[in-house]
């Protein structure tokens, strides 16, 4: 028995026998040939073959995974049939008299190359297109077989490299109980895939493909971030009892699916989810949300290839409104600059990114830009509860302009006779200190805040947190943080119909949400996962309790002072969490 | 065969979406079509040869057609880039 670490992609246990799916890469030297008839032939067989192939996989994750994932294999099936490529090979038998099998491994190499070496992120994905094309070819030249990860009989845990869309499409899923693998993060394929199957993923293992063999029995501990390679019985014994332990309490989860988030003694706050793109609404239903505290619209643009639409934008917007007719939805107004770039955007380099042009600074520059999307927002706002909300808002006058081109929209739409809503609510994000500061007259412009904690942070404590020197710092318990919070609150109490959200991480977290609970947050949003176990929280304490917490951690010294006394109060209460 | 100069203005150039639009466009000819960029000449019914070029807005680049509807096919392909592909 053994134990490796590595990186949880998605929670869960698993316990059943290894298959260990190796691709088979062989070595193919060059070889001159005599007869080029034949190896054009072979080449164009294998190209046929491929095509078959490729066809087929297609289908199956038409019907499987949809169209978008899909088209991948379109892309693959482009590939196959490009000139260059084609006659790229047919030269190198022709003229070169190289055998079919490095003929195809020279050009798929040269174009694997130009397109790997290029600075855009969109063509460097191409490079695994390309490659992934190429080793088809070549293993039906060669008449190689890889592991058939379509049959498969009985319960197995799937030990890889790394995943890739190829491998993952022609999956038979009923029998993957889980997934280790060699390399990976949380968000790499295999990381996203395992969520959506719901089952247990470790990622990054390094070694594990060399060190297990097909038939092992594993654990996989997708809640630690372990793999057990053939246990003794009593760590079996030891992990069927937190399996069931781990099933129970997602069932004591899914009892809460359907209740409010009301203390003990009645006072009643919303928890709401995060999400990317219109798909991710359905893990928000299913957890039991009440709708959408943060709509990250920059996905849109980003998994685009142009300037997203004001029609494509709007039906968008529209599918996630018609999900939750009476929840509120919070649609952030695009926040790229800092780390995230569009292709088709051009902007300058920055010394400093994260305090440069980014988020509204750049839609009040890129006012065209901007328009579109605040004229989609209105027209989807007829069908349902939408909210607007501005990221990276530093003062009133921020908020002032972004208001007046909303207003510009707004009687566009009336001229042109295009229905939307004219009471629609308009916020702002907190998260750079002034704005925190300055929230008392912030208030008199808007409808709600919501405080953004991870740039709040970032900014308050300036700190890097992906600088491991420095990360340490970065901590939302810290008590400048907290006061902060408790300041935006206070003026979002001022005002009448007011309220104040949190779309940070801490908002999921459970010991920071009673202490925001203490402090008076309306609403909390984080991601569609933690919903339940927050729900369980605030379900089991008074708000009285909370606010009494709340107003002691204000006055510790440091963030684990502020977490231990939490503790110990909870321990005093008798509550579990 | 025919030719003509032309200088790329969308703003993502010949990437992606626009290049793919390019190449389908060119693959509807029988004529054999050819880019010539910096001296280069890349088959223009290549996705992966198009891609490749690194052709970016300003670039000016000659598209030269040699075949039955050698016309019609530098005629659709202009109207392609004269239209920003339709950003």
């Amino acid at each position: 028995m053994f134990i490796k670490e590595g990186i949880i992609a998605s929670p869960g246990i698993a316990i059943a026998k290894a298959l260990v799916y190796k691709k088979i890469i062989v070595e193919v030297n060059e070889n001159k040939i005599e007869n080029s008839e034949a190896e054009i032939k072979k080449f164009t067989d294998a190209c046929v073959e491929s095509h078959t192939q490729l066809e087929k996989i297609q289908l199956k994750a038409v019907s499987e995974l949809g169209e978008e994932e899909a088209a991948i294999f379109g892309a693959h099936a482009m590939v196959l049939q490009d000139p260059e490529f084609i006659d790229g090979v047919e030269h190198e038998i022709n003229d070169n008299k190289l055998g079919a099998d490095f003929a195809v491994k020279t050009v798929t190499e040269r174009f694997f190359t130009i397109f790997d070496q290029m600075d855009d992120p969109y063509f460097r994905a191409r490079a695994a297109d390309i490659n992934d094309v190429g080793q088809r070819v070549l293993n039906n030249i060669l008449g190689i077989v890889q592991t058939d990860l379509s049959k498969i009989d009985h319960d197995v845990i799937i030990i890889a490299d790394d995943l890739t869309p190829s491998d993952t499409a022609q999956m038979d899923k009923k029998h993957v109980v889980a997934f280790a693998t060699n390399v990976g993060s949380r968000t790499s394929h295999t990381a996203i895939m395992a969520r959506s199957l719901e089952i247990p993923a470790v990622l990054g293992l390094t070694d594990i493909t060399d060190t297990v063999k097909t038939g092992d029995l594993i654990i996989v501990d997708g809640l630690k971030g372990k793999v057990t390679v053939n246990p003794d019985p009593n760590m079996i014994k030891d992990y069927d009892e937190r399996k069931i332990k781990y099933h129970g309490y997602l069932k004591e989860l899914e009892t809460l699916k359907d209740l409010d988030a009301v203390t003990l003694d009645g006072h009643q706050v919303e928890l709401v989810g995060n999400i990317g793109e219109p798909n991710d609404v359905q893990g928000i239903v299913k957890n039991g949300g009440v709708g959408v505290g943060l709509y990250r619209t920059e996905f849109l643009y980003m998994n685009s290839e142009t300037m997203p639409s004001e029609e494509k934008q709007t039906a968008s917007y529209r599918s996630v409104l018609e999900t939750f007719p009476n929840g509120p939805v919070i649609i952030r107004t695009l926040d790229i600059g800092g780390d995230k770039k569009l292709a088709y955007l051009t902007m300058a380099e920055e010394l400093n990114p994260f305090l440069g042009l980014r988020a509204i600074r750049l839609c009040l520059k890129e006012v065209d830009l901007f328009k579109t999307q605040l004229r989609a927002i209105l027209r989807a706002s007829i069908y349902g509860n939408a909210h607007i909300m501005f990221p990276m808002i530093s003062s009133v006058t921020e908020v002032r302009q972004a208001k007046a081109i909303l207003e510009t929209c707004m009687l566009e739409l009336k001229e042109e006779g295009i229905p939307y809503n004219k009471e629609i609510k308009v916020g702002v994000m907190i998260e750079i200190p002034s704005a925190a500061i300055t929230s008392d007259i912030i208030a008199k412009e808007v409808d709600f805040f919501s405080i953004g904690t991870n740039d709040l942070c970032q900014y308050t404590l300036a700190v890097d947190r992906m600088n491991q020197d420095v990360s340490y710092l970065y901590d939302p318990f810290n008590p400048s943080i907290l006061r902060l919070v408790k300041q935006v609150i206070m003026a979002s109490n001022s005002k009448e119909g007011l309220f104040t959200g949190m779309c940070g991480e801490m908002a999921g977290d459970p010991i920071a949400a009673i202490i925001l609970l203490g402090l008076g947050l309306h609403e909390f949003s984080m991601s569609a996962l933690s919903i339940p176990q927050i729900k369980k929280v605030i379900r089991n304490i008074r708000f009285d309790d909370a606010k009494v917490i709340a107003e002691e951690v204000l006055n510790l010294e440091t963030g684990e002072a502020v977490i231990d006394h939490v503790h110990e109060s909870l321990k005093k209460l008798k509550i579990n969490i | 065969m025919i030719s003509k100069e032309i200088t790329i203005l969308n703003a993502t150039g010949l990437h992606a979406r626009p290049a793919s639009m390019f190449v389908q466009t060119a693959g509807k000819f029988k004529s054999k079509i050819f880019v010539i960029k910096d001296g280069n000449s890349i088959n223009a019914k290549s996705i992966m040869g198009i891609m490749a070029g690194g052709i970016s807005q300003g670039t000016t680049i000659e598209i030269q057609a040699d075949g039955d509807d050698e016309n019609d096919a530098i005629a659709a392909l202009t109207a392609l880039i004269d239209d920003k592909f339709g950003e």
